[in-house]
């Protein structure tokens, strides 16, 4: 198997070239808009028709953003929380000594979080914070009870915005915590760890995962439809979890997937079915069927590292985008 | 390894001018935008929206290793700031002045993703000439700032008589003769003394004043010719006088430096280097060598941090230029006489 993948099935000729004119940070869609978050100051809106249009959200830089398919909600050093959808922006939250909006997510019922150094922020119904013991790694919501996972120094912690009387609960790990996902079903936490690492915690009963033998600090991770799999990057091949059983990983094997000679930088997984998108350090990206390893070829490698992609809700667009600027949206349907 | 934006850390004990060489660095005419990232908001009186208020977050590495700590707020911001690439030349990192410089050196080198878009360019410390003296004798933040420093500003010297500074002088030197020492008042200094320094100022350490280091009568012959140079089972605290300047020994903290003109073995020289800094690391604060290997056209050079080395072939040697190799320690309570007899082990 070579590396430039020169025998393997490519959609690359499906693909609408955009030019993002920068450093491409993010990707999300807006129902079938690919809109690419740039590393600094705008959103770039691909309309389908092939329009292309910028808006501006931020002054400086975008540090963070995450989209659900009706919004886009995205933090900036100018301390702004600004909200986005197809139509136009609105800055929700404004921090006071303009610190740093490190870290986003978004929850159900319209509700969005973000961090600024030590203080978790939530948006529901009225604006609840919490201090961190130290500063903020990650965030995601818990999918039921409005819950709050915040990864931090030596673990993380479950907090409740909405039940002040609810103590938060924390877990305690070693080590710095720097991304948070929850499983679809809510069963599982799972952080990315300064070292190569990830850990995880069942939330019932609090049983402790470890899941190491990365190369490189684990950047990016998703969940495949239905969360059988957690697919992540920091090595050069797709390492994905098993969480399809009650325990999950533990005591398991990884699946490895699509080995190149590059690392893999970030992964996104199909809306619907075991397939995973994987962008490489030579800017490839392989679309993998998880069942049997099966590769398609949506980009063409020799090229600045992948670091955006994203699906359409229905699972017939992906964009993607690179360090160097250059952006495309590829048409599976 | 060009395009890496280089990195230089601001340290020194409290009220020795950190800040005033910090605003001086902004303020003056040289072209350069400079990301700032300093552990206090408000001391920097100059309005500029590339500094960042830190957090100083020093936390442990799960990897058995207790000396092996890193700047996680550092980790975050680098992270943040490299989204913003060109619009600053350079990054300087203020610490506090109770800072140990070491969790900061190690961020480099362990975070993979920060290390593959910066690099330390060098570790600059500020001294207050008045009061280092003192602050050597009851604060180990001080010493370790001394011990780490590639370039050192001993400042205020208007405020002591030249006596006092060459007091001073020499303490410095007795823990670290390495540093490129500037006399400064108001910390006034050209800023190419301070930044861009490059590499660490690795070549530095092969063009010592050998009589300096080696000034005490232990200059060994070896068959090979290379010369150990190390202020070790000495009587402490005990002031030699060469040329006039005051040497002295520090109790605790000695530098020593090994030199051979026989080129070494890599395949010895790795797995010693590596041995030494597991057993040692704690006790080495830093290390540092330009080396040359048996057959190998290209220079080497490595720096580490405690138990962290990082090491690559730097350029060619030159046609003309004597294929030394030589590597310099700074730590306490070094086992000169075991770190000697593994580094002759090496020679090829």
């Amino acid at each position: 198997m070579s590396d430039t993948r020169s025998d393997t099935v490519s959609v690359v000729e499906r693909t609408r070239a955009v030019a993002a004119g920068g450093a491409v940070v993010g990707a999300h869609f807006l129902g079938r808009t690919a809109v690419f978050v740039l590393g600094e100051e705008a959103l770039l809106f691909a309309e389908p028709d092939g329009e292309e249009r910028r808006m501006a959200v931020h002054d400086g830089a975008i540090l963070a953003s995450a989209g659900d398919g009706a919004r886009i909600v995205s933090g900036g050093d100018d301390g702004k929380v600004v909200t986005t959808d197809a139509g136009s922006s609105r800055v929700i939250a404004a921090d006071p000594k303009r610190r740093w909006i490190d870290h986003v997510a978004l929850g159900p019922d319209g509700a969005a979080a973000w961090s600024a150094g030590k203080t978790a922020f939530v948006q529901a119904k009225e604006l609840q914070q919490f201090a961190a013991p130290s500063t903020v790694g990650g965030l995601a919501f818990l999918p039921k009870g409005f819950r709050l996972a915040i990864a931090h120094y030596n673990g993380a912690t479950l907090w409740f915005p909405n039940a002040p009387q609810a103590a938060p609960e924390p877990l305690e790990w070693k080590g710095s915590h720097l991304g948070a996902t929850v499983s679809p079903d809510g069963r599982f936490l799972v952080t990315t760890m300064q070292e190569p690492m990830l850990h995880g915690w069942r939330l019932a009963g609090r049983q402790h995962m470890r899941m190491a033998g990365y190369a490189a600090r684990v950047m990016s991770l998703d969940w495949t439809a239905g969360g059988r799999w957690l697919a992540t990057s920091g090595a050069t091949q797709i390492i994905l979890w098993p969480f399809h059983t009650k325990d999950g990983p533990m005591g398991k094997q990884p699946r490895l997937l699509a080995p190149a000679e590059p690392r893999v930088e970030i992964v996104a997984c199909h809306p619907q079915q075991d397939i995973v998108a994987a962008g490489y350090g030579d800017g490839m990206v392989l679309l993998v069927r998880i069942e049997d390893g099966a590769e398609i070829l949506a980009k063409k490698p020799g090229d600045a590292p992948v670091s955006a992609l994203a699906w359409s809700a229905d699972g017939l667009l992906l964009a993607w985008g690179a360090e160097d600027g250059a952006a495309g949206v590829v048409d599976l349907g | 390894m060009t395009d890496k934006i280089p990195v230089t850390v601001l340290t020194g004990y409290l009220g020795a001018g950190k800040t005033t060489l910090l605003n001086r660095i902004l303020s003056e005419p040289h072209g350069k935008k400079y990301a700032v990232i300093v552990n206090e908001f408000g001391e920097i009186g100059i309005d500029n929206e590339l500094v960042v208020g830190a957090d100083e977050e020093v936390f442990e590495m799960n990897n058995g290793c207790i000396c092996c700590t890193v700047r996680g707020d550092l980790v975050r911001i680098l992270d943040g700031l490299m989204r913003r690439k060109g619009k600053f030349d350079a990054i300087i990192v203020e610490t506090t002045g109770l800072a140990d410089p070491a969790p900061v050196a190690q961020t480099f080198f362990i975070d993979e993703n920060v290390g593959r878009r910066t690099k330390l360019d060098a570790v600059v410390t500020v001294a207050d000439a008045k009061w280092l003296n003192e602050r050597l004798k009851d604060a180990p933040e001080a010493k370790n700032q001394i011990a780490f420093a590639d370039v050192i500003l001993l400042n205020k010297t208007d405020l002591v008589s030249a006596e006092e500074l060459g007091e001073v002088e020499a303490r410095i030197r007795g823990i670290n003769p390495y540093a490129r020492l500037h006399k400064t008042e108001r910390a006034k200094i050209p800023l190419g003394e301070v930044l861009d320094r490059n590499a660490f100022d690795l070549d530095r350490i092969l063009d010592i004043e050998p009589a300096f280091l080696a000034g005490d009568g232990h200059d060994h012959e070896h068959a090979h010719d290379h010369d150990h140079e190390r202020g070790h089972d000495h009587d402490h605290h005990h002031a030699h006088h060469h040329g006039g300047l005051k040497h002295y020994h520090d109790e605790e903290m000695q530098s020593m430096s090994l030199k051979s003109d026989q080129p070494l073995d890599p395949d010895k020289f790795f797995p010693w280097i590596q041995d030494l800094v597991q057993k040692e690391g704690p006790n080495i604060l830093r290390c540092k060598g330009i080396l040359a290997f048996k057959g190998d056209d290209q220079r080497f050079v490595f720096q580490g941090v405690h138990m962290i080395l990082d090491g690559d072939h730097q350029r060619p040697w030159n046609k003309d230029e004597k294929r030394d190799s030589r590597i310099v320690f700074i730590g306490r309570n070094l086992p000169g006489k075991t770190i000697t007899e593994g580094f002759e082990s090496c020679i090829a």
